[in-house]
């Protein structure tokens, strides 16, 4: 009982503080600034802090047109992303290749990378793009970190107290 | 000089080696040949005042022969005046002369062309794919590339996989009728 109340805890604390790392390859970009300045402000989630480093960050927004050039470097900064981390889809041609069915536009990046939410949309509304981030920050709530991470020592734990 | 006076002066200057000359709409163009690319274009920067080049394109017109078509857009900042130069080019000669030392701005367009159509530039400093990568190893905008492309694999540099088309490249057919008309679902790339 205490652990779900120890995930929940660490559910929320990671759900309320996501800070992105913005890849804003094309035209996306320009709404993921706008959401981060003050009319759609992604600071009330927690999220202004939009670290250019993938050190710090917690959840990818791919924003953009992700072409084959540029798909094995956005692999590699996610692979530079500390556990746990997230990946948002931003718009059409992050989600599937978009309008770009070409030679050189990459499907879609789940083709690489482990996708959580896609957002629609081309590009997608400010307040589309709040709603993503909180369809992520539903998905987040409902993680297992310490149960399934921990199980012996949740184990034990239950034994202790009980 | 008037746009009249000054394309006067480049026909006569260079009478035989202009193939032909045609003007549309008040766009004169003139076609020439590969082996007197240069000395027309440095007379048309140092004599015409065409300081600005526009644009360099080129085209495939495959089946024919010769099969590719470049062709440059001059312009004369004083004058106010356009010229077209167009040039045609086999694919086994499949080079022509560089005009970036002319015009600076050739650099990135010739570099494109080759990365796109694959004619090389003789002369150029600095030949090397612009858009794809180094080593990709085809030319796409040739009429005998697909739309959807070519696998390719460079490990650690990029790869390239056949784009699924799902009923083909959806154009519209050109007409005043609504757009749902106009915009079919799914039109046969044949029509």
């Amino acid at each position: 009982m205490i652990f779900t109340r120890f995930d929940a805890a660490l559910n929320w604390v990671r759900k309320n503080s996501l800070w992105p790392m913005p890849m804003g390859l094309a035209c996306c970009a320009i709404e993921l600034m706008a959401t981060a300045a003050s009319r759609f402000d992604i600071a009330r989630f927690g999220a202004e802090v939009m670290r250019f480093s993938p050190r710090q960050c917690d959840v990818m927004i791919v924003a953009g047109t992700v072409t084959y050039k540029m798909a094995l470097a956005v692999k590699r900064i996610y692979e530079q992303m500390p556990e746990p981390k997230w990946v948002i889809a931003m718009g059409a041609c992050a989600s599937t290749g978009g309008m770009y069915r070409s030679y050189a536009v990459l499907q879609g990046i789940d083709q690489l990378l482990p996708v959580d939410v896609y957002i629609s949309g081309c590009p997608p509304r400010p307040e589309a793009l709040l709603a993503g981030l909180m369809k992520l920050q539903e998905k987040i709530s409902t993680e297992r970190s310490f149960r399934d991470q921990k199980p012996e020592l949740a184990e034990k734990l239950e034994d202790a107290l009980a | 000089m008037s746009s009249d006076e000054l394309f006067e002066s480049l026909g006569k200057s260079f009478g035989e080696k202009i193939q032909h000359q045609s003007e549309f709409r008040d766009e004169t163009t003139y076609t020439i040949s590969v082996n007197n690319l240069r000395e027309i274009a440095k007379f048309c920067r140092d004599e015409l005042s065409f300081d600005y080049l526009l644009d360099i394109t080129s085209i495939d017109n495959f089946g024919e022969e010769p099969r590719f078509e470049i062709v440059y857009h001059l312009y004369s900042m004083s004058q106010g005046v356009h010229l077209r130069l167009k040039l045609k080019v086999s694919e086994d000669v499949g080079a022509v002369d560089t005009v970036s030392d002319i015009w600076p701005t050739a650099n990135w367009h010739e570099r494109e062309i080759y990365d796109m159509m694959g004619i090389k530039f003789n002369g150029h400093p600095d030949l090397r794919r612009i858009l794809m990568w180094d080593g990709y190893p085809f030319f796409p905008l040739r009429k005998d590339f697909p739309l959807e492309g070519l696998p390719s694999e460079m490990p650690d540099v990029a790869f390239t996989k056949v784009t699924p088309m799902e009923g083909g490249p959806f154009v519209t057919v050109p007409s005043t009728a609504t757009s749902k008309d106009r915009e079919p679902r799914a039109r046969p790339p044949e029509l």
